[in-house]
């Protein structure tokens, strides 16, 4: 990865080359690209994704990076929203070798660097997981060892993204906790939380206040938006609760 | 709740296009209210017709751009409702 | 810009409308109403809404919920358009004409600046709001007006970019200088007519 020194820079929009993809979830897929001249981005921004048809139809969208920066590819995770115009063409018609065009990164609020420590409280729901995702990987590629403690909500078991990766990294890790609420269905003998995220569920999960967590919110605004308050009401520093709603039309 | 609210962050990627700056980093005072804070935990509508930023205070329009896409590319930006804006 | 980049396969969902005379040109056609936000929805309860017209006339009248119901109403039916290019046919609207809301008002204004809740506004000429050519709408295809469509009650001015139809309108100030409104303030053309493609400033 080459690292350029990160001077004051305009947005350009460029295109991206998609070298892999790979299904997550029935309703999730993973896009890998690579970026010419990509400066490499820290972990939690986001980029702007632009579609232009042959009229000259143009539709944008932001998708968070899911990779982390040590990763050799650019990973977006995309959730297929049926109504939608841009995701179902990101999960259902792009292939490898097709070009997307795209500006970034985008967002240095929203990010996170093993260096400025924690301990991290992370809350997602669904794709939510994607800018999150990028900073467990980035503390593991850093060798970090921030106590991180994941809340993640998903709809059912088979919706969880990420998985897999997800519990192989907390098996190895004693000091990345991860805990899983399933909003509708859950499978049987199912022991974790089976309810959407609430204060109750916060102040069992989250550090206390006065160990001073970062806590970085993403998922639908209204998660995004009751997590955020629930943490200020147990007394969390509210410059320390970032948030990154996804809106009504993530499609 | 309002479902078309989003975190500053989101006014990024124009911003980005007019300033050289990272501005969601960038510290806004709210020329209304007072409120200081990074525009990343502002508050953002994001549209085609434009993109405001407000205060999360007090909904206060911090800032305001609009883009024409087609011909020359121009933008219109409005920064009457910063106190001052801190860039680094 | 792009330099001629093309999304190989993408179609998106609208769809060009060439040859069909209700479309201004540039436009696209959309089937479904979409929402664009420059700030909050505002919930105002009925109890607590009041339509104004103020400014340059003789002196402010102003209407309860109720009073403003019991205006004779009247059933539209236009095409919108957007200036961020999608149309929409056909749309079926209620409301109280801007003629009705201004008869017997005594004024040597020519323009107008229609103001809403959250603070949005947006200027016209009144002869671009009366004759017939402009109504406050409080029904959208026989429901109740829903807030993000601007409901209680919007600003309905079809002919014109729908910028123009401010949502959640709370009253009408007439002025004898044309005072720019929220987007015709920050690029977007003063008048906004669609069939003369006027977005934005120098159009």
């Amino acid at each position: 990865m080459i690292s350029v020194a990160s001077g004051p820079r305009k947005l350009a929009w460029r295109i991206g080359e998609v070298v892999e993809t790979s299904p997550d979830t029935p309703r999730t897929k993973s896009l890998f690209l690579e970026i010419p001249g990509w400066e490499g981005h820290r972990a939690g921004q986001h980029i702007d994704v632009r579609l232009t048809a042959e009229d000259g139809y143009q539709a944008q969208r932001s998708y968070s990076i899911a990779s982390a920066p040590e990763d050799g590819t650019v990973e977006l995770l995309v959730e297929r929203l049926d109504d939608g115009e841009v995701s179902p063409y990101l999960t259902d018609e792009i292939r490898v070798g097709d070009g997307l065009e795209l500006r970034g990164p985008i967002g240095g609020w929203f990010a996170w660097e093993a260096r400025e420590g924690g301990p991290l409280l992370l809350v997602a729901g669904g794709s939510g997981i994607a800018p999150l995702m990028a900073m467990i990987r980035h503390r593991k590629a850093a060798g970090n060892d921030t106590p991180v403690r994941l809340l993640y909500s998903s709809r059912s078991y088979e919706e969880i993204i990420f998985r897999e990766e997800l519990e192989a990294l907390a098996a190895e890790d004693t000091a990345l906790e991860i805990i899983h609420t399933l909003t509708r269905s859950a499978p049987p003998k199912w022991e974790g939380y089976h309810r959407r995220i609430d204060a109750e569920m916060l102040a069992e999960i989250a550090p206390a206040a006065e160990e001073g967590p970062l806590a970085f919110v993403c998922g639908p605004t209204p998660l995004v938006e009751t997590v955020a308050t629930d943490l200020v009401g147990l007394g969390h520093e509210p410059s320390r609760v970032k948030t990154e709603r996804f809106g009504p039309t993530g499609g | 709740m309002d479902e078309h609210r989003l975190d500053g962050n989101a006014a990024g990627g124009i911003l980005g296009e007019v300033f050289t700056f990272e501005m969601t980093t960038a510290r806004a005072a709210c020329a209304h209210c007072g409120a200081t804070g990074p525009l990343g935990s502002s508050m953002a509508y994001v549209s085609e017709i434009g993109t405001v930023v407000r205060c999360a205070a007090c909904d206060n329009a911090l800032i305001r751009v609009v883009r024409q896409d087609e011909g020359p590319a121009r933008y219109w930006l409005d920064l009457r409702g910063v106190e001052y804006l801190q860039l680094e | 810009m792009s330099g001629g980049f093309i999304s190989r396969g993408f179609r998106g969902r609208r769809r060009r409308a060439e040859g069909d005379v209700r479309v201004p040109p540039g436009q696209y056609l959309v089937e479904g109403f979409p929402v664009l936000s420059a700030g909050p929805t505002p919930r105002t309860p009925l109890a607590e809404w009041s339509l104004t017209i103020e400014g340059e006339v003789d002196g402010p009248r102003t209407w309860s919920w109720e009073e403003f119901r019991a205006l004779p109403s009247e059933e539209v039916t236009r095409d919108i358009h957007c200036v961020t290019k999608w149309s929409k046919l056909g749309t079926t609207w209620e409301g109280v004409s801007v003629d009705t809301l201004l008869e017997g008002v005594d004024s040597a204004a020519e323009y107008m600046v229609a103001y809403s809740d959250g603070g949005y506004t947006t200027n016209l000429p009144l002869e671009g709001v009366t004759g017939g050519k402009a109504w406050v709408a409080h029904t959208y295809e026989g429901e109740p007006l829903s807030p993000e469509h601007g409901g209680p009650a919007r600003l309905l001015v079809p002919h014109l970019y729908f910028w123009k139809s401010a949502k959640w309108v709370r009253g009408l100030r007439l002025v004898t200088e044309d005072e720019p409104g929220f987007w015709e303030s920050l690029g977007y053309h003063n008048q906004g007519d669609p069939w003369r493609e006027q977005r934005y400033w120098g159009d």
